[in-house]
């Protein structure tokens, strides 16, 4: 991390860039958040680890409208979000720095607390130089250990892989997490029968709080008006007030987003209730992969995108029943 | 004493028809005397692509137990094109209701030119019969919108 601080410090003084977008330490010892630095004091509070898993691309929609460069730190997977924006017109390349990061793993306190580790003072392991086997965490109830791999980000299990798509450039290193399929639950759900799915998603999704924050979150959401902020629209800015509202928000936001989520993960991260939202993500781009091709959004940023462009020979919508 | 009402069920069917081909195929079935139910209830959009996924979700939620998307034949787009983006979307929209547990033969896209009269009736006859099948929408209804 000292190594990533210099170069940035390099950067800002000596006005390559005007501003950097990286991450804060945050009040507890396990919440750094997004935070724009503008001078060397305020480099202080810069932080890189284990905690850091928020996706700082869509703060470039917002950087890309100010003055000068922002140096924008961005982890494997963030690069194909600002991959994504940047086939959308959503950010601008030429205000951007990127300094690709490495990546050893995100951490997710609420693996950590699934463990019942509770009243955590601090935490070491979490800094990412070098890659760490564990955690020891100091809580009020005495110490506690946990591996690195039980308390990381489910995204980082079934992440892309280290290399970065866009970068000006690299800094850290990086290790391989990958550790299963990103399809397997999807495949379990689509297995069961009409009664199972629908019970299952009913328990999930009825936890749902419509805070907003999955789509706050969300590179892919960049709209500057939502649907769901619309005054028109009868479950907008209020919790869902039933079954249907329910579905209707999730599939919606989902399908929103088909063709142009890249699968990082930051919907699931985010949402409060622990709804598994990725699995719709999935199940669109499974479906994509499977129907119209393999693609992964933010990848390659030329090539055509999947809800835009069609083939004659398009499989027709009777093949949902067909196929079993 | 009770007063329970055994009602008959009956289904209530939205069709999505675009207005060059398959709306005037629905015409041309009712010009031809060909008959289909009156469950089917049509909404005449102006080419399939109009259909967004909101429109199906609302038609369930007001009470839909079916619905029927039906348009220019592939190739035949008014618009050129405008059935080919339909396609997709349908066929995603419609895996992703199948995915969270709604019975996958309550949603169906089926193309009809103008000049196919004779298929209008038959699909809808056909999709009616399906419904029945299934019976009542139960899971993608909005019970404040039940009368
Ligand atoms: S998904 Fe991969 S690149 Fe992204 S935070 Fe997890 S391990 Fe790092
Ligand atoms: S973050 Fe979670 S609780 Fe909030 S709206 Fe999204 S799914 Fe619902
Ligand atoms: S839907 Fe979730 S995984 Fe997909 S781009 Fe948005 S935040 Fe990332």
């Amino acid at each position: 991390m000292q190594k990533l601080i210099d170069r940035i410090r390099e950067l800002l003084a000596d006005g390559t860039v005007a501003r950097v977008l990286g991450w804060r330490t945050g009040d507890l010892p396990y919440n750094p958040e997004p935070a724009y630095f503008e001078c060397e004091e305020e480099l202080q509070d810069f932080v890189y680890n284990g905690f850091c898993g928020a996706n700082l691309s869509k703060y470039m929609i917002e950087a890309s409208r100010l003055e000068g460069k922002t140096l924008v730190c961005l982890k494997p997977c963030d690069t194909y979000s600002f991959n994504q924006l940047l086939k959308e017109h959503r950010v601008d390349r030429e205000k951007a720095y990127i300094i690709g990061v490495g990546c050893k793993g995100k951490l997710d306190i609420e693996k950590i607390k699934k463990q019942g580790i509770k009243g955590i003072e601090s935490i070491s392991g979490a800094e990412i130089e070098e890659a760490a086997e564990s955690l020891t965490i100091q809580t009020i109830y005495g110490e506690k250990t946990c591996a690195y791999k039980d308390a990381m980000l489910e995204r980082c299990h079934v992440c892309k892989g280290k290399e970065h798509q866009i970068y000006d450039e690299l800094i850290g290193d990086s290790s391989d997490t990958t550790d299963a399929d990103r399809f397997a639950q999807v495949r379990r759900i689509e297995a069961m029968s009409p009664q199972e799915k629908f019970a299952f998603f009913q328990n999930e999704l009825s936890k749902c709080i419509r805070c907003n924050a999955c789509r706050n979150v969300c590179p892919a959401c960049s709209c500057r008006k939502c649907v769901f902020d619309s005054t028109k629209f009868d479950s907008s800015q209020k919790a869902n007030a039933d079954s249907f509202e329910e579905k209707m928000f999730h599939i919606i936001r989902a399908f929103h987003v088909a063709g142009r989520c890249t699968d990082c993960g930051e919907c699931s991260r985010v949402c409060p209730q622990g709804i598994p939202l990725h699995l719709f993500n999935r199940k669109f781009i499974k479906d994509i992969n499977e129907l119209y091709g393999e693609y992964q959004a933010g990848e390659d940023i030329t090539a055509d995108t999947p809800l835009t462009h069609f083939t004659f020979g398009d499989a027709e919508p009777s093949i949902v029943g067909e196929r079993g | 004493m009770s007063i329970e009402k055994n009602e008959e069920f009956r289904p209530k069917i939205v069709a999505f028809c675009c207005n060059w081909c398959s709306y005037a195929g629905a015409d041309l079935a009712g010009s031809s005397r060909l008959t289909y139910p009156a469950d089917v209830k049509i909404i005449r959009v102006p080419c399939s692509c109009r259909v967004n996924p909101m429109f199906i979700l609302r038609a369930f939620e007001k009470g839909a137990d079916g619905v029927i998307m039906c348009g220019c034949h592939p190739g035949d787009c008014h618009y050129s094109t405008g059935n080919y983006y339909a396609r997709r979307r349908m066929t995603l929209l419609f895996s992703m209701l199948d995915f969270i547990g709604v019975e996958n033969g309550r949603t169906r896209v089926e193309w009809v030119s103008a000049a196919e009269g004779v298929k209008f009736s038959a699909t809808m006859n056909e999709f009616v019969e399906k419904i029945y099948s299934l019976g009542k929408n139960v899971r993608l209804e909005d019970l404040r919108c039940r009368s």
